[in-house]
């Protein structure tokens, strides 16, 4: 008896010890998979960023490995002395504001309507909306549309097509639904309060984080949307940035003769790893800017999305 | 008498509700124009579009174009690399983050658990165009981060990766990793943190080691958003996004990147002599694929799990 008792209580120890054991491994082995994880998204960041702060001559015979080498600012002088580059960023500013914009008002219209129970035929508009998720024209069909509209090469040609993302109607819809509470529904209507007006006073004032969500989702779309632009502009007064990232980023061409300064454009064969490196960080400040604020916002809305998807 | 009473009943709701039903107007609108009336441009597809007659009076050929397609020695190779990048995408890009976010959740130290997150997330919101371009830029053999380091370790020049066609997959999918890993843990992460510590405690007392309770605590509390979340990735394996695989594509890799979508593009707007129906009638044949897949795998796992997004 004695001796059974103590062989537990040894027993037991035993496997104290030796889960002990096991986590220890386990919180080592799982620490250094994330530090590795971590320092992969990290690194690339970092060496761009330093790689656009040294001098060309550093960048171009690979003496760039984590700091800036020979501190220098002038693959941002030239980058701010290119003519596209700034038409690109002004077109990218305009599409981002009016595209959210009317983004954000139509995904509204649709979401706060379709969050209502007492719509009748809810469910067969819902379908009428997810369908269009799983099915579409594709991009010949609308294209074709798009030039019968007589939108091809015009500004609206990047606002109208996906103005409304039924995917993030859906999440404005959910957030709706399960953040408004009904009493208020009910005592609104109870003082007379019309549709519209339930909607302006008293649903909008509610909704500021699911509408950060949308001013996330679709800014950022907006900001980065090269493909429409690429088949539906030709005018290069009219491209977003994206364009003409491509054009420098991947097709390697640095038009010298867009660069102001002369004494820079002689320089822009040798300077060409630089401007490149500090193209990616200046189109990449907007997004950098409003991340901060609307990062709370957006983990929010995706799980929102996620729960109804 | 009474389907008559129900209806003057439907009707006054209707009325009563008038106002939704006006702002609904636009978005119905916009969903019919820009998303019907495409769909319904597909019958082109079964026709010779020619632009001077218009969808309606251009002439009917039934199937030739997808005949032409099948015929095609382009058909075989597209849907290879096209299955060949979705499914090592899925088979990838799926159980990563489910891992890391298991794994950061267990993290002891929640203030770098909470930073790595942060980092994670950002390059989400890096537009393509310049995720490919930070690829050839990181990835050149001669200025790039992979070029000093193998030159640093070898003392060559090392050979040129994003000329190769057979590491066209791995770059195309490792980067996606790169890029999204974090963002699509959040769901993840979020589900996680909804876990009862109380569990855990108990697990503990029972002498349940971390690997043990991660398994049978934390995994099968995302194991539902996980199955959603997996059928929405089949659902969209058709649908590579093309944007990407065109940027990151070269004369020297095409043979193992043409895939579906790249080559609708090109055969309906980039090239010189355009066929606009025989592109419609290539997306048409995606569009259905990926449809029945969506289908397929929703009663699936309806079937196994009882949830489902339909």
């Amino acid at each position: 008896m004695k001796n059974t008792n103590q062989f537990m209580r040894k027993n037991s120890r035993v496997k104290k010890v030796k889960t002990g054991m096991n986590d220890q491994i386990f919180y080592l082995l799982s620490g250094l998979v994330l530090t590795i994880a971590f320092l992969l998204v990290l690194y690339p960041c970092i060496f761009v960023v330093s790689a656009s702060f040294s001098s060309g001559t550093a960048v171009q015979s690979g003496k760039v490995i984590l700091w800036p080498v020979e501190f220098s600012l002038t693959g941002y002088d030239t980058v701010f002395h290119t003519a596209n580059i700034w038409t690109g960023f002004s077109n990218s500013l305009f599409y981002t504001v009016c595209g959210t914009i009317i983004n954000v008002i139509l995904t509204i219209l649709a979401a706060y309507p379709l969050s209502r129970q007492d719509l009748v035929g809810r469910d067969k508009l819902m379908l009428f909306f997810t369908f269009t998720m799983f099915f579409n024209g594709g991009i010949i069909t609308n294209y074709l549309l798009v030039s019968k509209l007589g939108l091809i090469n015009t500004r609206w040609a990047l606002l109208l097509p996906g103005a409304l993302n039924v995917y993030n109607m859906i999440i404005a819809r959910t957030f709706l639904q399960t953040n408004i509470p009904n009493e208020l529904l009910e005592a609104s209507q109870l003082d007379g309060c019309s549709d519209i007006q339930y909607l302006i006073q008293v649903v909008l004032p509610l909704s500021k984080a699911v509408l950060a969500v949308l001013v996330l989702f679709y800014g950022v779309a907006h900001w980065n949307t090269y493909f429409n632009a690429m088949i539906y502009l030709n005018n290069r007064s009219l491209f977003p940035l994206t364009i003409f990232l491509k054009e420098i980023l991947i097709s390697g061409q640095i038009d010298a003769s867009t660069v102001s300064d002369p004494e820079l454009a002689e320089k822009v064969s040798q300077l060409s790893g630089v401007i490149k490196y500090s193209l990616i960080v200046v189109s990449m400040v907007p997004v950098l800017v409003i991340y901060p604020f609307v990062q709370k916002y957006f983990i929010k809305g995706v799980t929102i999305g996620a729960v109804k998807g | 008498m009474n389907t008559a009473k129900m209806r003057t009943q439907t009707w006054k709701k209707i009325k009563a509700r008038w106002q939704l039903y006006l702002l609904l107007l636009l978005p119905l609108a916009y969903i019919i124009v820009f998303a019907y009336v495409p769909m319904s441009g597909l019958i082109i597809a079964f026709k010779d579009y020619d632009f001077r007659k218009g969808i309606f009076d251009s002439p009917w050929v039934g199937l030739k174009h997808f005949q032409n397609f099948f015929h095609s020695y382009k058909f075989k190779l597209v849907l290879k690399n096209t299955l060949t990048l979705s499914i090592y995408s899925l088979a990838v890009s799926f159980p990563i983050p489910i891992v890391f976010a298991l794994l950061l959740n267990s993290m002891r130290n929640r203030r770098y658990a909470k930073l790595i997150q942060t980092v994670t997330y950002v390059p989400h919101f890096i537009s393509t165009v310049i995720i490919v371009g930070l690829l050839t830029q990181i990835l050149s053999n001669r200025t790039g981060i992979y070029g000093t380091l193998y030159t640093l370790i070898t003392g060559e020049t090392g050979p040129n990766i994003l000329a190769s066609g057979p590491l066209f997959k791995h770059i195309y999918v490792w980067s996606g990793v790169w890029q999204n890993m974090g963002y699509n843990a959040i769901i993840y992460i979020a589900a996680l943190a909804g876990v009862d510590t109380s569990l855990h405690e108990a697990a503990m007392i029972d002498g349940a080691t971390k690997v043990q309770r991660i398994r049978y605590i934390d995994f099968p509390t995302i194991l539902p958003t996980a199955t959603i979340m997996l059928i929405l990735a089949v659902g969209q394996i058709m649908n590579l996004g093309y944007e990407k695989v065109l940027l990151m594509q070269n004369d020297l890799n095409l043979n193992y990147s043409e895939i579906i979508s790249t080559y609708v593009y090109k055969v309906g707007l980039a090239s010189g002599i355009t066929n606009f129906s025989l592109s419609a009638a290539i997306s048409m044949f995606n569009s259905v694929i990926n449809f029945i897949l969506l289908l397929t795998v929703n009663k699936i796992t309806k079937k196994l799990s009882g949830s489902g997004i339909f």
